[in-house]
């Protein structure tokens, strides 16, 4: 089943961490498709091995961040989130 | 110009050590330079590149505790695996090696956090839980913890000699073994895969509103969360953590 | 890491070159599954294949009717942006030439549309002339889901990404639209023998 190709959010975290200069799998998002707001933590990662990262909303399968990274660049595709939410550093 | 990135994070950590855990697993002990310290549950990614250029990474769970002198990475070797048997029989004392981290902010826990808590791991899915249960040690934490441990045997049980000592030295520590192929004779304890009659039985009651950490290289993760919700532990309190075939 | 640094001893899952591979690839055993999603599950009474957009009458075909259309084999070598080739691998399915039969369109380009969110996008005449199918068994079997079962779309002279799995249709296009990886940095048309691999090759 796809069970065996799909992980949990933490698998994207290398990924997400060499572009965002914040911690994203303990960020909050909300799903530009279904509206479910959850943390990027908890949501479902592709990682199709060579290709690409797709992260996917529990709820509904939407893509919410595609990453690609090849020849020195990477390509950061966020249209399936309607937001990313962030807390200030401490103190 | 194009825009860039601001940093890499790749860098070369060094071998220091290649410890036997069981038949099938190896702890690499290692120094990293510049390591800032991590958080017990954290991951790095770990690079191969062979000498044509050919590169392939895989994430693997930080078993040591931030209080730790080396940073321990516990690999079990999967006979189809591309990494793996590279890490744990080639790999060895001097050898450099290519990561980057600590990373992830989901999938952790420090003692200020408190608890009480439920570990269930699967196989080398003990690696972060063990990160969690070595740095509640080493914190002097009294946060009441219960270990749930899946092993295939009583010889595969990695960790098994450090958990009967940190249990026998501390009450509020309470590990429990299943084993699923095959059992010691005289085994007393659970004999089969973690099913949800056995979380109704071993699990903390949800009345103490405790942190569940679910590590297992295989889908049952999912089955463990949602039994654990269902018998009405809250699902933000409760977090998975699952290896696929990255961890190959 | 740039300083030539590499893992003493490390080779990776892979065999010797082969001269007759594309430039960068190399041959595996085994069929590796890649996923950029869920593996959809339609039942074949729900299943249809459709062309559609620059075309006087679309047209549909559901399961059975497709299996009724002329259906061929084919043996064709197929090479992954990953690097991993196969060579000679057996299909059967039914070519585009027979399913574009008696159209007429002024499309220059096709988006392949699927179940999920898959797209790509070729020019028309990278389709016809013998050159792709729809495919619905592969060596001698009927395609699982993992590998795009029940049919995908085979087109082996260009990068496999290009051969949507769980393929349900064709959209004819006046304008070329890049699909799903072609968005996120991949080349747009994706000839291994030029190795156009990534956007800019």
């Amino acid at each position: 089943m796809d069970d065996k190709l799909r992980l949990d959010g933490n698998a994207a975290a290398g990924s997400l961490r060499e572009i965002f200069s914040f911690e994203v799998t303990s960020t909050h998002y909300a799903c530009g498709g279904c509206g479910r707001v959850d943390q990027i933590g908890a949501a479902m990662v592709y990682e199709v091995r060579g290709l690409g990262t797709i992260i996917r909303c529990p709820s509904c399968d939407n893509a919410l961040v595609r990453l690609v990274h090849n020849r020195g660049r990477h390509w950061i595709d966020l249209r399936g989130l309607r937001y990313l939410q962030v807390e200030d550093v401490a103190g | 110009m194009a825009a860039q990135l601001r940093r890499t994070l790749w860098r070369l950590a060094e071998v220091i050590e290649v410890v036997p855990e069981t038949p099938r697993t190896r702890s690499l002990l290692l120094e990293v330079p510049e390591w800032e310290g991590h958080k017990a549950g954290q991951h790095v990614d770990v690079r191969l590149t062979a000498e044509d250029g050919y590169q392939t990474q895989r994430s693997y769970s930080i078993a040591s505790a931030p209080e730790d002198e080396r940073l321990v990475l516990t690999v079990d070797h999967l006979d189809d695996g591309e990494v793996s048997p590279y890490l744990t029989d080639v790999l060895m004392a001097g050898d450099k090696l290519e990561l980057r981290g600590p990373i992830g902010g989901y999938f952790t826990w420090e003692a200020a956090d408190g608890g009480p808590l439920f570990l269930v791991g699967g196989g080398s899915g003990i690696a972060p839980l063990m990160a969690m249960i070595r740095h509640r040690a080493a914190a002097d934490s009294d946060v009441p913890t219960r270990l749930l441990y899946s092993s295939r045997s009583y010889e595969e049980i990695i960790f098994r000699e450090e958990l009967e000592t940190l249990a026998s030295r501390d009450s509020a520590l309470e590990v429990i073994h299943t084993l699923t192929r095959s059992t010691p004779e005289g085994w007393a304890g659970y004999d089969r895969r973690i099913d949800a009659e056995m979380l109704r039985e071993v699990a903390r009651s949800p009345d103490e509103s405790p942190l569940a950490f679910v590590c297992d290289p295989t889908s049952f993760v999912e089955g463990v969360a949602d039994a654990l919700v269902r018998l009405g532990h809250v699902p933000a309190r409760v977090k998975t953590e699952r290896f696929g075939p990255t961890g190959g | 890491m740039g300083q030539g640094f590499f893992s003493r001893g490390f080779r990776g899952r892979r065999r010797s070159q082969d001269t007759a591979l594309p430039p960068g690839q190399y041959l595996v055993d085994g069929f590796p599954v890649l996923s950029a999603g869920p593996t959809p599950r339609t039942p074949l009474e729900e299943w249809d294949f459709s062309i559609v957009g620059e075309i006087d009458e679309p047209k549909r075909w559901t399961w059975e009717e497709f299996r009724q259309l002329p259906s061929e084999e084919i043996t064709k070598d197929i090479h992954c942006v990953t690097k991993w080739s196969k060579l000679g691998t057996r299909w059967e399915g039914v070519s585009i030439d027979t399913l574009l039969k008696g159209v007429e369109t002024a499309a220059e380009y096709v988006t392949a549309f699927c179940d999920g969110d898959y797209t790509t996008n070729l020019p028309l005449e990278d389709l016809t002339g013998g050159k792709a199918w729809i495919a619905y068994s592969y060596d001698g079997e009927s395609l699982e889901p993992e590998h795009g079962g029940p049919a995908r779309l085979l087109v082996p002279h260009l990068y496999f990404w290009k051969s949507a799995k769980w393929v349900r249709g064709l959209q004819l296009t006046t304008y070329d639209v890049p699909g799903f990886w072609e968005t996120l940095g991949y080349h747009n048309y994706g000839d291994p023998w030029r190795e156009q691999r990534y956007w800019g090759d």
